[in-house]
């Protein structure tokens, strides 16, 4: 009885583990992989055609911003130009935007400030399932993008960052990097934030800039930008998928 | 000798269809769904987390230099090593065996989930229209006046408390309780997934933001969308077991050629 038990429930393991070593492997399979992708090109483009390209993300009052907010990614970066930026209390730091623009831009934060800017309070949704409700205050993309002058040619807008979130991996790689196609790069909450809760951005948020795309996860609004690139297609970007965490699996596309 | 049997035509061909898939579907959102809440297995209420305070949350600790799951719900803590919080020498919120894929990989779980979204709704909405259209919700689905009698439903309760199964005439058609727990899933529960997981979404939230406040906030929605995957769990669970009781064969091949036996037997 004892023996035909424990037979049982070893060929129950035994099936189990099969199982899930052959879902394992579908995972990997890189046919299966490509079937599982084009469910997000569905998502996006269904999202895109039911809400505006305008609408707005929901906006919160002062009351309801979290106390607790939590930082993800890198929290203190520890590469050397940008430790050296920090010091000097970003008094050298310049955001350069170039790339298939018309007039290549060098902006110290005091001419980022005199740019149009707008003032949010929104609630961030980290790929991990948790949110938190913060106010941001920063300049404009679209206008920033006009001021450069972007060709006609330019698709997509890259945002390079100072912060290598994976140091094992060859330096093109373990640096964090993030894209928007121009839809959400003139969306009117896309914006450089400087400000976090009225004050300066603190370095685990990001300082001196982050972006905020209010409509999409947490890992799209890249930290630490130092650099805006507007490119025509982002294959020759990184690993080619648009991202740092684009290159390890998740979606390009980060509005669910 | 058994009693006589006649076979009726129970279940039509899109039924079937959207049955099998629907159940496939499922399976592989549970899983994968389990594997995108173990990237922050905790849980709360409102529009965002009180990281301090979740409802519920499953963490590892150190007892006695060994690593212990801990489950919380609320201020009360069950110790759950080798399920939940710590299984497989890994700290995760559920155990490997109940995630797509088994290693800890948010971007595949979420690949999967939404991709088998998408089939799960198309094919919800081809079994909703069929059953519009067909006449199957009304017919067989929506109890009968004689069955929602108080007396008939207490039979019934007892009944299957004593596991007493219906036969002859009475096996044509399903039984009252089946009947609403059928229309609960269909109508309440299956809907509640598809609305609580567009509730989470940032983008739909810009389009649409009655969508996470009818939950109460997007917290709520995730919370609603985890306690409705278990209830649909409780459902399957009970569902298999009353197929298991009553006839896995008979069960079985009426949902894959749509013929169902029937004893002629008086009670
Ligand atoms: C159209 C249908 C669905 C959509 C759009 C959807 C969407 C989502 C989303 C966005 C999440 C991530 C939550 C997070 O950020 O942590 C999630 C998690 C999850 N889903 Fe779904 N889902 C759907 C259907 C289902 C179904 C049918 C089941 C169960 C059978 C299911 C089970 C789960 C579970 C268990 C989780 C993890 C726990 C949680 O976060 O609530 N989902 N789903």
């Amino acid at each position: 009885m004892i023996d035909r038990r424990r037979w049982l429930s070893g060929l129950a393991a035994a099936a189990m583990g099969a199982l899930l070593a052959g879902c394992d492997k579908l995972t990997m399979n890189p046919v299966v992989q490509q079937g599982l992708a084009m469910a997000e090109g569905l998502t996006r483009r269904a999202q895109r055609l039911v809400v505006d390209r305008k609408a707005l993300a929901q906006e919160f009052s002062p009351a309801e911003i979290s106390p607790d907010f939590r930082a993800n990614g890198s929290t203190a970066p520890g590469d050397p130009e940008y430790r050296a930026l920090v010091e000097a209390g970003f008094a050298d730091w310049k955001l350069v935007v170039d790339g298939l623009v018309e007039r290549p831009l060098s902006l110290s934060l005091a001419e980022l400030r005199a740019q149009p800017a707008r003032t949010q309070i929104t609630r961030h949704d980290c790929v991990e399932g948790w949110s938190a409700i913060g106010q941001w205050s920063g300049a404009r993309l679209g206008p920033l993008l006009d001021r450069a002058g972007l060709k006609e040619s330019a698709r997509y807008i890259v945002f390079h960052c100072a912060d290598t979130l994976d140091p094992n991996a060859p330096a093109a790689l373990g640096r964090y990097y993030e894209s928007i196609d121009l839809i959400d790069a003139y969306h009117p909450q896309s914006i450089l934030a400087y400000d976090m809760n009225g004050a300066p951005l603190a370095v685990k948020h990001g300082a001196p800039l982050r972006l905020r795309v209010e409509r999409q996860l947490g890992y799209k609004h890249a930290k630490y930008v130092m650099r805006i690139e507007a490119v025509a297609d982002l294959a020759g970007i990184g690993g080619g998928k648009g991202g740092f965490w684009e290159d390890r699996g998740y979606e390009w596309y980060a509005g669910i | 000798m058994p009693p006589p049997r006649t076979f009726v035509r129970r279940h039509g061909l899109t039924t079937r269809l959207t049955h099998w898939i629907n159940a496939a579907a499922l399976l592989v959102l549970l899983l994968s769904g389990l594997q995108i809440f173990n990237a922050h297995p905790a849980l709360y209420w409102g529009d965002v987390s009180t990281f301090a305070r979740p409802w519920v949350a499953m963490v590892a600790a150190e007892r006695g230099g060994e690593a212990v799951g801990i489950t919380k719900l609320g201020p009360a803590m069950f110790e759950t090593t080798g399920v939940l919080g710590f299984s497989g020498n890994e700290v995760r919120g559920f155990p490997s065996w109940a995630t797509l894929p088994s290693y800890r990989s948010l971007a595949d779980g979420r690949r999967w989930h939404f991709a088998f979204a998408w089939l799960f709704v198309v094919n919800g909405l081809v079994y909703l229209g069929a059953g519009l259209i067909g006449g199957h919700f009304r017919r067989d689905l929506l109890p009968g006046r004689d069955q929602l009698a108080p007396r008939h439903l207490l039979r019934e309760i007892v009944d299957h408390a004593r596991l007493r199964f219906a036969k002859g005439e009475a096996a044509r058609r399903y039984n009252a309780l089946q009947k609403l727990a059928y229309l609960a899933v269909i109508f309440v529960l299956l809907p509640m997934m598809v609305l609580t997981g567009l509730s989470m979404s940032p983008g739909m939230n810009a389009g649409f933001p009655w969508l996470p406040e009818l939950f109460g906030g997007r917290q709520s929605a995730r919370t609603l969308h985890f306690i409705s995957a278990s209830l649909i769990v409780l459902f399957a669970v009970v569902h298999l077991a009353m197929v298991l009781l009553s006839g896995p064969v008979n069960g079985l091949r009426s949902m894959i050629t749509g013929k169902f036996a029937i004893r002629e037997d008086a009670r």
